[in-house]
């Protein structure tokens, strides 16, 4: 119908509910990260204690954006791939790759930390203008397109690095390096302050710019932007290549904190928490509506969840059963059909 | 109820729906609604937008629950609370867009959900045995397996008529079925009402064609505003009666609105120098090579039936299909090869006829909508701020008097006559030369539709250049300056001042020639 639907004088909009739909859709990841404080503040004060040593602040708290700001990297990247209604799979390969670059770079060649992290960088936005290549002019579905590389990268990495682990010296450029990822500024954590840094130019560029509806438009209705004169190619593009650098940001923090690169743990399965961050903060894996916001939080409620099982002595072996748990609380709460089950929103 | 041709007596109800209300948020859409369908008999529901019509339908078949009211079907109360408990209980609908798998065959789809077997195991024998006997319900004589997605609309409609009379069915609820259909296809769809109202159905028939409410309805129900106005016989109201009643008139006005509206021939000034050229344009499989041009001050429409290759051309002159031969020029640059964004470039501007799949955004808000293409030619770095945005969707949405609660609001959220005014306001923002209007005029009340074609005949006279696609011959003749008329992608010719006349244009798709 559509064309005599409903009243005229609508406008109609009888369905729509609060806390559903991309705007509010981090409402519920908020609450889950909000009853995981909340929990903690019962269970073990020390959580909140924030205490300044060696002029470096410290605690439960700045650890968890420290340790989380490699997903956070991450989830803000793939924010804009999921909205355009595609899936960056190869995030953690190429995490592997651009560490393994800069590492090689730093050491056998003995280039400085600002060109080695130089190119670390361009070598992951490249790797992700290849998945965009394939996914906006080949046409090659998102998923299997970014699956080869998954598959690929890591193999890249380990030939590149020549399937060793290259740990950093002892020199002076690798110890400038590595203040990417254990450094302080304003006591601090780097990581933590690259993480949200980006998150917040990023969210600036696209609230202030029309990328954000251009990305928007595209993955809603590819048809109709094309036919308003966009270039939905040029969108997704710039979307992967964005992705890739994020991930190249991440491999970058990821060396630096561990001062070594190793091309096979690097980043395996970060792809999965960055899209469970994207998904769980409440934008939907069909493209349109994207809330950086809620990958923001999905993220930083993930890094709580591993902070909170840690400082319970949970097993790492154990602690993706939990954290799977706490995912599909967040999801059920965030079904429509589920809260109506018990009548938590309105009833039809 | 006092009018004549009123009608009260009568066999007894098949449905009987009493006093039915129904609110949404800041509207009554149904207030106190009695409605009645007998057995054997094809009741026509009329209105204009926002008279019901929708809500009423989705309240039989289980979309809406009403929030007052009773409705009985066999004189045992219903309370569908979803399509298919509704379809359980004996109502069936087909809606205007068709709720069909399109990678299933056709059998598969009549009978998709109560495919008959055993132990879960599918009996696809007794499945086809089944579809087959459906099919030849509704006189539906095409190949079973063939998959619907590669199906004309025309047998998409059957199937899902197929489908829905296949449950039983006492009653069955046509929502604008003909919409989409030519008038051969409508006149078999009509054959199939018939022979369905002859089996003892009762059939609701949901329509804007007038003809088609005499041709094939028994009694005429009409609504406005959310109220009843009556219930009538078709052959005792007045063609003009209907009218009146459904635009809540008195007759008297009625006839007024009869007279002639003043149409384009006489009024315009001399056209300017031509601002789309098409030459042995054209595509393969879907239209043969042809030349037109559309001049500055200029209305050019297009007339043919549905399929003659009105869209193609269309669609060939924006660049949004690759043509196979041929050249296009846009206000002089030749585009090649011809993309939207080219032509776009060069001043042109296209609202296409699939307005929710081809046009509008629907998640995003009016503003966004609107500000679309402006921001799509300027680029990334010269983004419009949102005051700016704001400011130019605020002028459109007065001018074009878009209904809407802020620019902010979603444009999914609008009806039909607003969308359709969001999309030309997209395209009156970027300024441009020529504008191609696919059917701007289909599916809107009547008081949007006045609005678009002043509006056309405004830009025209502005000195705009319009090509325009009805399916409606008497818009077409009082809009346009020029139509070309079109028959199977061939155009056939165009015809201009005191030639332009519905009877001719008839006559040439018809086939004959000269007088």
């Amino acid at each position: 119908m559509g064309t005599d639907a409903e009243p005229a004088t609508d406008p109609p909009a009888p369905r729509r509910r609060p806390f559903s739909g991309a705007k509010g859709g981090f409402i519920w990841p908020l609450c889950g990260l909000i009853a995981l404080l909340v929990f903690n503040y019962f269970t073990s004060p020390s959580f909140f204690s924030l205490e300044i040593r060696d002029g470096h602040l410290y605690g439960s708290l700045v650890d968890i954006f420290n340790r989380g700001s490699i997903g956070i990297v991450l989830a803000v990247g793939m924010t804009l791939v999921i909205a355009t209604g595609g899936v960056d799979l190869s995030v953690g390969s190429v995490m592997a790759i651009s560490g393994a670059i800069a590492a090689l770079m730093l050491g056998d060649v003995g280039a400085g930390p600002v060109v080695a992290g130089f190119c670390g960088i361009v070598a992951a936005t490249f790797a992700g203008l290849v998945n965009g290549f394939l996914v906006a002019v080949v046409r090659v579905q998102p998923i299997v397109a970014t699956l080869v590389l998954m598959v690929s990268g890591r193999g890249i990495a380990r030939f590149i690095t020549g399937e060793r682990v290259i740990a950093l010296r002892d020199d002076a450029d690798a110890t400038a390096f590595e203040a990417i990822g254990t450094g302080h500024v304003f006591g601090l954590p780097v990581p933590a302050l690259l993480a949200v840094g980006l998150f917040l130019a990023t969210l600036v560029i696209v609230r202030r710019t029309v990328l954000g509806v251009f990305v928007t438009a595209v993955g809603a209705n590819e048809r109709a932007s094309r036919a308003a004169g966009l270039q939905g190619r040029n969108v997704k593009l710039a979307a992967y290549a964005f992705c890739g650098f994020c991930a190249g940001l991440a491999g970058l923090i990821d060396v630096a904190n561990i001062r070594a690169a190793d091309t096979i743990n690097s980043g395996v399965f970060t792809e999965l928490d960055a899209i469970f961050a994207v998904v769980v903060g409440g934008t939907v894996l069909t493209g349109g509506r994207f809330t950086l916001l809620g990958s923001f939080v999905g993220a930083l409620l993930l890094q709580t969840l591993l902070t909170t099982m840690y400082s319970y002595g949970v097993a790492a072996d154990t602690a993706p059963i939990y954290k799977s748990l706490v995912i599909l609380m967040v999801c059920l709460l965030q079904s429509r059909e589920f809260r109506d089950a018990f009548r938590w929103g309105r009833s039809p | 109820m006092t009018d004549a041709g009123d009608d009260s007596a009568g066999p007894p109800a098949l449905l009987r729906a009493e006093a039915v209300t129904k609110s949404f948020p800041g509207v009554k859409a149904l207030a106190g609604v009695d409605f009645d369908v007998r057995a054997g008999e094809v009741h026509a529901l009329m209105g204009e937008n926002g008279a019901g019509k929708s809500t009423l339908i989705k309240v039989l078949s289980g979309v809406h629950r009403p929030d007052a009211g009773r409705v009985e079907l066999d004189g045992r109360p219903v309370r569908p609370d979803s399509p298919a408990s509704a379809e359980a209980s004996g109502i069936s609908t087909v809606f205007q867009e068709l709720t069909l798998v399109p990678r299933l065959s056709i059998a598969e789809n009549i009978v998709l959900g109560r495919q008959p077997g055993r132990c879960g195991f599918v009996s696809w024998r007794a499945s086809y045995r089944r579809a087959a006997a459906a099919a030849a319900r509704v006189g539906l004589d095409v190949d079973l397996r063939t998959e619907v997605g590669s199906c004309s609309t025309a047998v998409r409609q059957m199937v899902a008529i197929a489908r829905a009379v296949d449950l039983d069915a006492k009653l069955l609820v046509l929502d604008e079925p003909t919409s989409s259909l030519d008038e051969g296809e409508s006149q078999a769809l009509f054959d199939v009402m018939r022979r369905l109202k002859e089996s003892g159905l009762g059939l609701v028939f949901v329509t804007h064609f007038l003809d088609q409410v005499y041709a094939v309805t028994d009694r005429i129900t009409v609504l406005r505003n959310g109220k009843k106005v009556g219930t009538y016989r078709t052959a005792e109201l007045p063609r003009v009666e209907l009218i009146g009643k459904m635009l809540g008139k008195d007759d008297r006005e009625v006839e007024d609105l009869d007279e002639p509206s003043l149409g384009r021939v006489g009024v315009k000034g001399t056209p300017g120098d031509a601002v789309l050229r098409a030459s042995g344009l054209g595509r393969d499989g879907a239209m043969n090579p042809f030349d037109l041009e559309v001049r500055s001050g200029e209305v050019v429409g297009l007339a043919g039936l549905l399929g003659s290759g009105r869209t193609e051309v269309l669609r060939l002159c924006f660049g949004l299909d690759r043509p196979t031969a041929g050249t296009l020029a846009v206000g002089g640059t030749t585009l090649a090869p011809p993309t939207p964004r080219r032509a776009i470039a060069c001043g042109a501007a296209f609202c296409p006829e699939d307005r929710k799949g081809e046009g509008l955004l629907l998640d995003l808000s009016v503003r966004e909508n609107i500000a679309l293409a402006i921001q799509a030619s300027r680029g990334v770095r010269a983004s419009l701020s949102i005051d700016a945005q704001r400011e130019l969707a605020g002028r459109f949405v007065s001018a074009l008097r878009i209904k809407c609660p802020s620019v902010e609001a979603r444009v999914g959220d609008l009806s039909g006559g607003n969308q359709q005014k969001v999309l030309l306001a997209r395209w009156l923002a970027m300024e441009p030369a020529v504008l191609l209007l696919d059917e701007p005029t289909r599916g809107i009340d009547i008081g949007a539709k006045a609005d678009v074609a002043g509006l056309v005949a405004e830009l025209a006279d502005a000195g705009m250049a319009v090509l325009f696609v009805s399916s409606e011959l008497d818009e077409v003749v009082q809009s346009c300056d020029r139509v070309a008329v079109l028959r199977d992608r061939v155009k056939l010719g165009e015809l201009t001042g005191p030639d332009l006349r519905e009877d001719r244009i008839v006559r040439m798709i018809a086939g004959r020639h000269g007088d």
